[in-house]
């Protein structure tokens, strides 16, 4: 189970235009690994070239040691995709997808079921998939990426448009994808979706890798303040930022926020106090790094 | 080979399931087929009227076989007979005077007008003979050639059916094409250990299917419904229609690789389609066309599709006349594939 993917001085330009520039990475059998960035960052240009659909400008990517972009039918039966766009044949089933799916991959019947289970299709297997919601076509362009029980898994944007009771749900399949050894590579652009699935993630922009480890150390290189949310009245401005270790101390939406690198002291002073009405504690986020690394301004 | 067998089994069932595909490539045409030989077949065949003023001995006397196309009445007013004529609630008023034979008609209906002209002589001359004892020197046998002497339903139902043909292959690959390029699946299918010729194979095993039952569908209606009579080497029109289906799937794999949606790919079909349709004498023969229609209509493979049909499933031509077609309709096969294969795009 699992594939060794490694990347070096992978480069891509269209028309004159670099949009993957100089990308290296590695990534070891079982790992859950995340290629998060703005749109046109060029990730699903990278991730394109790492599955084999496209060939590079210059550099290699290899999984396992062989080309992907040689359509080795070796490889091809080791990898499973779940494209951007809900890739299904017109006016099938649910089952009949899986079916055809298994069936191009020689996979035993048997997987239709699981698959289906796995997907929570099982009452939706004779519905088409037109007639199907958002969320469980999505799960349904999962199951088939997965139909033929692959080493490898690609996930471009999986929880794209979908709505936050379908993507915690979706979160609830995804997380066991790497449990038995699968080697898993997700694109996205929910950053909290990459701080709760992934083992690593490489932040990408500007078709450059600008930080690539785990979101936890990410977020501690960060260094960013803690914020300290209590309720409005709780203490006076001038007095919040009267304590020690206190870097700045606003009136937010209906909130008192005091901002500090030094949540211990702080909190311990708050308590003194009996300041502490609608305490809430919240630390910095892979949200907070991402925006820090490729800036606020809006793109299209 | 399970891989083959599954990507046209979920071509079939999308085509199969697809209600507006299903109409354009069977009901459509058959609507044609019905509308076509049900109008055409009984074309000539209605009595004409013919309002007698008083005694007409010839009429009276003449043998039941030669009044068979009129509709007799008889009216003592022939004031009130000529007026009905004027309005054209009749075709002709006749009346005899001694041994005068006085037929009115009005050339409002040129065509119904010499129809009963040539039935009344025809029946005066009749009576002549028999007035006169010798017996007939000469009789005249009348007899077509060619088209003319094929009932409408022999000429309209190749036609129609090289059209029907023509539509459901070219529509299936052009569909087909721009709507697994643009849902991604093209790229998916990329991505799985098959390779390219199975996709390829699958479609055109669907696309022949469809061609299959629309043939049987086609004939089976014209045969029970209008009498369509098969002659000799009808079998060799199965060979001809695989070569046309592969030669229509090309116009539509080009269709298909030129367009970015399966709007564009439909109406570029179509417009290539109908005049087609009509330049390679579909809907009517193009035995009066002017020459240099002809020679566009030589370009066009369903015209080769429509002669060879005619040729060999209703002139009565030998196993040999559709050798050419065949050749033509393979040859364009293979240049339209090949230009459509340096378009091609996996993905948008």
């Amino acid at each position: 189970m699992g594939a060794h993917i490694e990347v070096a001085g992978l480069t891509m330009a269209y028309d004159d235009v670099v949009v993957v520039d100089d990308v290296s990475f590695q990534i070891a059998p079982g790992e859950f690994f995340g290629l998060i960035g703005p749109n046109g960052a060029g990730k699903t240009t990278t991730l394109e070239m790492v599955e084999g659909l496209r060939r590079p400008l210059s550099g290699t990517v290899t999984i396992d040691g062989i080309d992907p972009a040689s359509r080795d039918p070796k490889l091809l039966r080791r990898i499973g995709v779940q494209l951007q766009t809900s890739a299904f044949f017109e006016r099938l089933t649910a089952r009949e997808q899986l079916q055809s799916f298994a069936a191009l991959y020689d996979a035993p019947r048997a997987a239709v079921g699981a698959m289906l289970e796995l997907a929570g299709l099982e009452d939706k297997a004779g519905t088409q998939t037109s007639d199907l919601s958002g969320g469980q076509r999505q799960r349904l362009s999962i199951a088939c990426a997965l139909v033929h029980d692959p080493d490898v898994v690609f996930l471009d944007e999986p929880t794209a448009s979908l709505d936050p009771q379908a993507r915690r749900n979706l979160w609830d399949v995804l997380r066991s994808l790497n449990d038995d050894g699968r080697t898993v590579i997700l694109t996205t652009h929910h950053m909290d979706e990459a701080q709760a699935l992934c083992d690593r993630v490489a932040i990408i922009d500007g078709g450059k890798i600008l930080q690539l480890d785990s979101p936890a150390a990410l977020i501690r290189g960060l260094n960013a303040p803690v914020r300290i949310s209590l309720a409005p009245g709780t203490l006076a401005l001038e007095e919040a930022r009267g304590l020690s270790g206190v870097i700045s101390a606003d009136l937010e939406n209906d909130a008192l926020i005091v901002a500090t690198r030094d949540p211990v002291s702080v909190l311990t002073a708050l308590a003194g106090l009996g300041a502490l009405e609608g305490l809430s504690v919240a630390g910095a986020s892979l949200e907070d790094v991402f925006l820090e690394l490729t800036g606020r301004e809006y793109r299209a | 080979m399970s891989a083959f067998k599954s990507l046209a089994l979920a071509m079939a069932k999308g085509f199969v399931r697809d209600k507006m595909a299903l109409f354009f490539a069977i009901v459509f045409p058959i609507m044609f087929l019905l509308l076509f030989g049900g109008l055409l077949t009984d074309q000539g065949t209605s009595k004409s009227e013919i309002v007698q003023i008083g005694s007409v001995a010839v009429l009276d006397q003449a043998p039941k076989a030669a009044l068979a196309t009129l509709d007799i009445s008889k009216e003592s007013s022939e004031k009130l007979a000529l007026e009905d004529l004027r309005k054209g609630d009749v075709d002709a008023v006749v009346s005899q005077t001694g041994d005068t034979l006085v037929l009115h008609y009005s050339q409002a209906d040129a065509v119904r007008s010499s129809i009963v002209r040539g039935t009344m002589g025809a029946i005066v001359q009749s009576a002549n003979a028999a007035a006169s004892s010798t017996p007939n020197t000469y009789t005249l046998k009348a007899t077509q050639v060619e088209d003319q002497a094929l009932e409408t339903i022999q000429y309209v139902t190749p036609g129609l059916l090289g059209w029907a043909i023509a539509m459901g292959a070219t529509f299936g690959a052009a569909a087909n094409l721009v709507v697994w390029r643009t849902n991604g699946l093209l790229r998916r299918l990329r991505l799985a250990p098959i390779p390219t010729a199975s996709i390829v194979g699958a479609r055109v095993l669907v696309s022949l299917g469809v061609a299959a039952t629309q043939t049987i569908v086609f004939l089976g209606l014209a045969i029970v419904l209008f009498g369509l009579k098969l002659t000799g080497s009808w079998p060799m029109i199965i060979p001809l229609l695989i070569a046309a289906t592969l030669a229509f799937m090309s116009i539509g794999l080009l269709a298909g690789a030129i367009s970015k949606t399966e709007e564009g790919a439909t109406g570029l079909a179509n417009f290539v389609i109908l005049p087609m349709a009509f330049l390679s004498g579909s809907f009517f023969p193009l035995d009066d066309a002017p020459t240099w229609l002809k020679t566009i209509s030589n370009l066009l493979p369903l015209k080769h599709l429509n002669e060879g049909m005619l040729d060999t499933m209703v002139r009565g031509q030998g196993p040999s006349a559709a050798v050419w077609p065949i050749v033509i309709l393979l040859g364009f096969a293979v240049v339209l594939t090949a230009v459509s294969a340096k378009v091609f795009r996996w993905d948008k």
